[in-house]
């Protein structure tokens, strides 16, 4: 079995506030394989963002409390200084952000920007990075680069401008991108543009890539692995199979009932998860899920459920027995 | 359900109904202007180009298309929030394109909006009470039983607490702002309501929510919806049928389910294709058309078919001088395509039956 290239052991990330501490992220385990596509998916304020702005050393112990380790091609992240981690951020690990509308400069060109990028980690002129600038926004299927490299923000529409957030990423051929929701703010055409690009280009630069989201939707064509979070927790983790086909968790159920299907030959009705997800102050004892769940009992009021492999790399935290969760998804969740 | 417009032969009891809303050439365009004090017309944009489209009472039609396709100005249109270029629309029979004044505000007692983003269209400085009042204080009318007991009724109808009668907008969480939104458009108790990208701001659970919540509210008070957005599975899943529009023109119209199986305008195609399925192994048998580029600009849209420069089938000269018109294809089905795509185009036969 290969190394794996990120390995995060029991990361948790808590934030200080006057209302009390917000348990963002509460030991969360995962890893990254060489080449692989791991999709994390969760609701607003699952820590799902909080996790990874972590691993790109964009959250530090100035504002929160941060437990675990990060460990990426043998380093632990978190032990980094940050003068150091400014070279491993950009050159080893770089990220897309959500809204391609803000995440771009207004005042300066599209090339200027890509630039910036190469020239922050390599020793070349202006007029070298702005050629190489050109050439990644080649790369990334922006139409007549040269002339587009020149214009500004404003002049790029949304698919274009994530585009360009792309090139920037890759730019410094990152072993590790980051994409936290990199279609949310887009129409569904360009969405299936910008996530091909991604496709093609972990191939062509050989990255392993993380995408963040909230929609399983999204996911299904894209990601190897997957990862369910709620609450700051990993509820369920396993092959993208695994989470389709088989989930062992309620959450990850009510999150596949919750989604409008093309495929559906009739109408049916949609089966949503009750409820909101919970403050991250005052996290229910026991599951934090058990409040919305319907199939809770006695124990998940108490106990936490740990993450416990069902087979092979498919893992859920939840108290239900196992032949009930085969039934119960079998004859409800499956059905439909 | 329903069966489509520019049918007559289909369904003579369909007929028989007199639509709710009905659009005959309905054109919106935006004066482009130069200069500061003579102010010189430059050209316009053509927003929406040319809608016919009727709206049955009971049903839901949606409208799906791209980021500036001209959806959300259209059913401003039909709100009378703009002002028609060009065209008719009648409400139950009525011609309301040219009414104001008192006429106006009668009218759009039975019609009103869902705005799509829950944070921006609530007043951050009013409570909830207050906001979801306004239209009776707009329209001057007090309902039974007075003012306060109505609303506080109207927000357990949507699923929210009544006793947060006095809390602002910033302590709701996104899909309760949008069902506050939904208890402010119901309080008139109106016969068509417009949604606006209703659901695409908020998480898919709480979407699920929030769809849910306008179908049971649709069939308690028997409500017309037109359902705008951008997310072809969405719009699938409310509407009986499904109108999809390119460029200020409508170029497919037809019930979901047959949208699905036999997309018949290519632009179709490519939404259909475009969006995600959660289910890895049809995701895997469903073909790809990826569209190149983004929408044309509507200041100067393209000749003949708007669709000509983006279409993978396009044939010259004749998408590129030709303007296509909405022509049968099957019974409630119209599509403006000079080659439509052969069934079964983008999904394989028995596609549809739930894997797993």
């Amino acid at each position: 079995m290969p190394e794996p290239l990120l390995q995060v052991n029991d990361l948790k990330v808590h934030f200080p506030t006057d209302d009390g501490l917000v348990k963002a992220v509460d030991g969360i385990s995962l890893q990254v394989m060489p080449g692989e596509t791991l999709g994390v998916v969760g609701e607003s304020g699952s820590g799902k963002s909080v996790s990874f702005l972590t691993v790109m050393g964009l959250i530090t112990s100035k504002q929160a409390i941060i437990e675990g380790e990060v460990i990426f091609k043998g380093q632990d992240l978190l032990q980094v200084p940050p003068d150091e981690m400014r070279h491993v951020r950009g050159e080893k690990i770089s990220m897309i952000f959500q809204d391609p509308m803000t995440s771009l400069h207004p005042f300066y060109k599209v090339g200027a920007q890509v630039g910036e990028a190469i020239r922050a980690h390599q020793k070349v002129s202006k007029k070298e990075a702005f050629d190489q600038a050109v050439e990644m926004l080649q790369r990334v299927g922006i139409p007549k680069p040269e002339e587009r490299a020149a214009q500004y923000p404003h002049e790029f529409s949304g698919g274009m401008r994530q585009r360009a957030m792309i090139a920037m990423a890759l730019s410094l051929n990152p072993d590790l991108l980051i994409a936290d929701e990199p279609t949310t703010a887009l129409d569904v055409t360009v969405q299936a543009q910008i996530l091909d690009l991604i496709d093609r280009l972990r191939e062509e630069f050989n990255a392993s890539i993380v995408i963040i989201t909230h929609d399983l939707g999204v996911v299904a064509e894209h990601c190897d692995h997957l990862q369910v979070m709620y609450a700051g927790k990993i509820v369920e983790t396993g092959t993208a199979d695994d989470i389709y086909y088989r989930p062992h968790h309620p959450y990850a159920w009510g999150l596949l009932g919750s989604i409008t299907r093309l495929d559906e030959a009739q109408k049916e009705r949609l089966r949503p998860i009750k409820g909101l997800p919970p403050s991250l102050i005052f996290v229910p004892p026991g599951c934090a899920f058990h409040p919305r769940c319907p199939y809770a009992f006695d124990k998940c009021k108490v106990d936490v459920p740990e993450l416990l492999p069902v087979d092979g790399q498919h893992a859920a935290a939840c108290h239900l027995p196992l032949a009930d969760k085969q039934r119960i998804f079998a004859e409800e969740v499956a059905a439909r | 359900m329903s069966v489509s417009v520019t049918e007559p032969s289909t369904a003579p009891t369909e007929q028989a109904r007199t639509p709710l809303v009905k659009l005959i050439g309905v054109k919106k365009y935006f004066p482009i202007t130069q200069g500061i004090i003579f102010q010189k017309k430059i050209g316009n944009v053509h927003a929406v180009d040319g809608v016919d489209l009727e709206v049955y009472p009971g049903e839901t039609v949606g409208l799906v298309g791209e980021t500036g396709c001209g959806k959300s100005t259209l059913a401003r249109v039909i709100m009378r929030l703009y002002d028609a270029t060009d065209g008719q629309i009648l409400f139950d029979g009525q011609d309301i394109t040219k009414a104001k004044g008192r006429e106006l505000r009668v009218i759009r007692r039975n019609m009103q909006m869902i705005f799509q983003d829950p944070f921006a269209s609530l007043n951050p400085r009013r409570t909830v009470g207050s906001i979801i009042s306004e239209p009776f204080r707009l329209h001057k009318t007090t309902p039974k039983g007075g003012i306060k007991a109505e609303v506080q009724q109207l927000m357990e109808l949507v699923g929210l607490t009544p006793e947060h009668y006095n809390r602002y907008p910033h302590e709701f969480s996104g899909g309760q702002r949008q069902r506050i939104g939904v208890a402010r458009s119901l309080a008139l108790r109106p016969r068509l309501i417009v949604c606006d990208e209703p659901v695409s701001a908020l998480d898919v659970s709480i979407q699920a929510q929030i769809l849910n919540l306008l179908e049971d509210l649709q069939e308690e008070f028997n409500l017309t919806y037109l359902f705008i957005a951008h997310d072809l599975s969405v719009v699938k899943h409310v509407s009986d049928r499904v109108a999809v529009m390119y460029l200020g023109k409508i170029v497919e119209l037809a019930s979901g389910v047959t949208l699905y199986q036999n997309p018949k305008h290519p632009y179709t195609g490519a939404l259909l294709s475009a969006v995600p399925i959660p289910d890895p192994n049809l995701a895997a048998r469903k073909k790809r058309i990826i569209l190149e580029g983004d929408v044309p600009s509507p200041i100067d849209p393209p000749s003949g078919c708007r669709f000509h420069p983006r279409c993978p089938n396009a044939q010259f000269p004749i998408c590129k001088e030709e303007e296509p018109q909405l022509e049968p294809q099957r019974p409630g089905q119209v599509v403006a395509c000079h080659f439509p795509l052969p069934d079964r185009a983008i999904m394989e036969e028995g596609a549809e039956a739930p894997a797993g």
